[in-house]
């Protein structure tokens, strides 16, 4: 159920502006793997190549080899509902379906893939709310729609919408940053429970939360405004944030730039 | 919020703009408002030692909320005005008329005894309007999901242009080009429709020329632009979140279409088939041209025939006395009846399902 990310020398443009260069960096099954980085180093960008919502943007394109279990996603023949079905991602802002109901944004990948049989569709509606620790607060309101319910149950219900199809992998971009410290705890929490089955990536600004939910830390950074970001460490999170062997990295950490 | 394109900044209000657009001077008296605290310039009682600042007594908010109320309600006493002058004029034609003003197929109120019914046209209102919709919205939408969400963005505003161009055409440009030159190819149109549909009721036999059909075509090519320029609109409205979450889930372009741009856009495309609907309803001069000015009630939309409300009034206006005229305007009233018994019809489906577009918003 999850995967191994391989991604070589990733390069990403938005139009003439290059925003990432030559990211290389393998991320293993069933680990939580962190992007931190000072703001407009390209998290987001090299995020969004991995499941290739980056070329949705007029303009935007990828270079470089990004691999799933040795698989090419950029490969031509590849379909890219395919790569986007099996890896999931959370976004910034919480964005439920604002006309659906609770249930039909849990159940919407599902729909898209051709699920019909409203037994199986509450099945898994029930599971994946379950899963992204929801169920009890939303299962006598299933009817009600999805943007009624707070910040922090409507990123709840994003992750469970995500989760719903059953990804391989699941990538969050700041999935916190809208939210209040309870509801952030909240998804901490989920995300060392979701680990048993996903790949997860997880940018955030946040240190202490990439110290508290991650394995592993890819250090992003830039030399200067307009320049392309790039990855400066790369490690085990614990060594990351106690001994980084790059000067950058420590400066960063330690809260003297960025 | 690099990773958000810009689009994102209209979230939320798009769904619903078409409908409350007429709250928008209020925030404009705000804005209006404004200025009187100039920044930079030393306030009166801000930048100084004792107490808050008084109330003004007299600022450019009070003489705009004076003149927004002067505004809103001389609105209101002209409505009632011409109310009371229409039912007055009409009141004695009704009384006057010798049949039934419901049933009878007929107009000849300058008879006497005066003769007169409105069925036929309330009828030919009706379906001409109808089946223009019928025509033009699945076209508009198609256009519409084109430019918003297919077209490269340089063509769809050339496009989008084009089509805005199209609803400025007068109508009588309309009613001529479909009499002179439009009205051959339908009849031939008709002609071929009776020969391999004619077993359906509405596909009847000739002789064709100013028929339904001709001016519903019309009135589709007029409501098109409008339809199709306000769904645009609402479509580019919605927020890029729902679409990227969407495309996230592994949905194709069209499905993402389906998931979030359709339902988002629903009550702003209602609104725009209703406004299509009004104009179609109140249309005069092109049918008034391109109708073939009958007083029957009949379903066969190929043969030469059918009248509208609004295009009687225009052909008959010219030669009514003062009877004539009262009917006239007893048949401008039930106009006024459809056209608001359709508003309400629309906006009672809008809001129906308030609770989900509300918190949409
Ligand atoms: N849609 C876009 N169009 C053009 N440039 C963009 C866009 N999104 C991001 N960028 C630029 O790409 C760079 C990386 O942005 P991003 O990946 O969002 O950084 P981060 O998530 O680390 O803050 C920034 O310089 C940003 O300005
Ligand atoms: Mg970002």
């Amino acid at each position: 159920m999850a995967k191994r990310i391989e991604a070589t020398d990733v390069t990403a443009y938005y139009g003439g502006f290059k925003a990432i260069e030559n990211i290389s960096l393998t991320v293993e099954p069933k680990t939580v793997t962190a992007l931190i980085g000072p703001s407009g180093c390209g998290k987001s960008t090299f995020l969004r190549s991995i499941n290739r919502m980056h070329e949705v943007l007029p303009g935007a394109r990828v270079e470089g080899s990004l691999t799933i279990d040795n698989q090419d996603i950029y490969d031509r023949d590849v379909d890219v509902t395919a790569v986007r079905r099996m890896i999931g991602m959370v976004f910034q802002r919480p964005n439920p379906f604002p006309t659906m109901s609770i249930f039909e944004n849990v159940v919407a990948g599902l729909r898209l893939n051709g699920v019909r049989r409203k037994s199986i569709l509450e099945e898994a509606a029930e599971k994946a709310l379950r899963s992204a620790n929801l169920w009890d607060e939303v299962k006598d309101r299933l009817g009600k729609p999805g943007a009624g319910l707070s910040g922090g149950q409507q990123q709840r219900l994003c992750i469970a919408r995500t989760i719903a199809v059953e990804p391989q992998v699941v990538l969050m971009d700041e999935p916190c940053s809208a939210l209040d410290p309870i509801s952030t705890l909240a998804i901490e929490d989920l995300m060392f429970q979701l680990k048993d089955k996903f790949t997860i990536i997880i940018v955030t600004h946040n240190m202490q939360q990439a110290a508290r939910v991650s394995d592993r830390t890819a250090f992003f950074s830039i030399e200067k405004t307009g320049d392309p970001g790039r990855l400066i460490e790369y490690d085990n999170t614990q060594k990351i944030f106690s001994n980084p062997s790059q000067k950058k990295t420590e400066d960063y950490i330690t809260g003297r730039f960025g | 919020m690099g990773d958000t394109p810009h689009r994102s900044a209209h979230a939320g209000t798009g769904g619903t703009r078409v409908a409350t657009s007429h709250e928008w001077p209020a925030g404009a008296s705000a804005r209006v408002a404004e200025p009187s605290g100039t920044p930079g310039m030393p306030d009166n009682g801000l930048g100084g030692g004792g107490g808050l600042p008084r109330a003004r007594a007299f600022g450019a908010e009070r003489a705009f909320r004076g003149l927004t109320l002067a505004a809103g309600t001389t609105v209101l006493v002209v409505i009632a005005a011409i109310a009371i002058f229409l039912i007055a004029k009409a009141v004695p034609a009704l009384r006057a008329n010798s049949e039934s003003f419901w049933t009878f197929e007929g107009w000849f109120p300058n008879d006497d005894p005066p003769k007169f019914g409105i069925g036929a046209l309330a009828f030919g209102t009706v379906l001409t309007a109808l089946l223009a919709l019928l025509m033009a919205v699945p076209v508009a939408l198609g256009i519409a999901l084109y430019l918003s969400h297919y077209a490269p963005r340089r063509l769809g505003n050339g496009l989008g242009f084009l089509i805005d161009l199209l609803a400025a055409v007068p109508s009588v440009v309309f009613g001529l080009w479909g009499r002179d030159y439009f009205a051959q190819p339908v009849a031939d149109l008709s002609a071929w429709l009776n020969r391999y549909f004619g077993w359906i009721p509405i596909f009847g036999d000739g002789p064709y020329g100013n028929s339904i059909l001709l001016g519903s075509v019309v009135l589709a090519i007029m409501v098109l632009p409008i339809v199709t320029s306000l769904s645009r609109e609402v479509f580019r409205q919605t927020p890029t979140a729902n679409e990227e979450a969407a495309l996230a889930l592994g949905a194709t372009r069209w499905e993402m279409v389906r998931t979030a741009v359709l339902p988002y856009g629903r009550p702003g495309v209602i609104a725009a088939v209703m406004l299509g609907l009004g104009r179609a309803l109140g249309e005069t001069i092109a049918l008034a041209l391109t109708l073939g000015s009958t007083y029957a009630i009949s379903f066969n939309i190929l043969q030469s025939g059918g009248n509208s409300i609004a295009a009687n009034i225009a052909n008959r206006f010219a030669e009514a006395n003062d009877t004539g005229r009262g009917a006239l305007i007893a048949s401008g009233l039930v106009l006024f009846a459809i056209t608001l018994i359709v508003n309400i019809t629309a906006r009672a489906i809008i809001y129906r399902r308030r609770e989900f577009t509300e918190s949409a918003a």
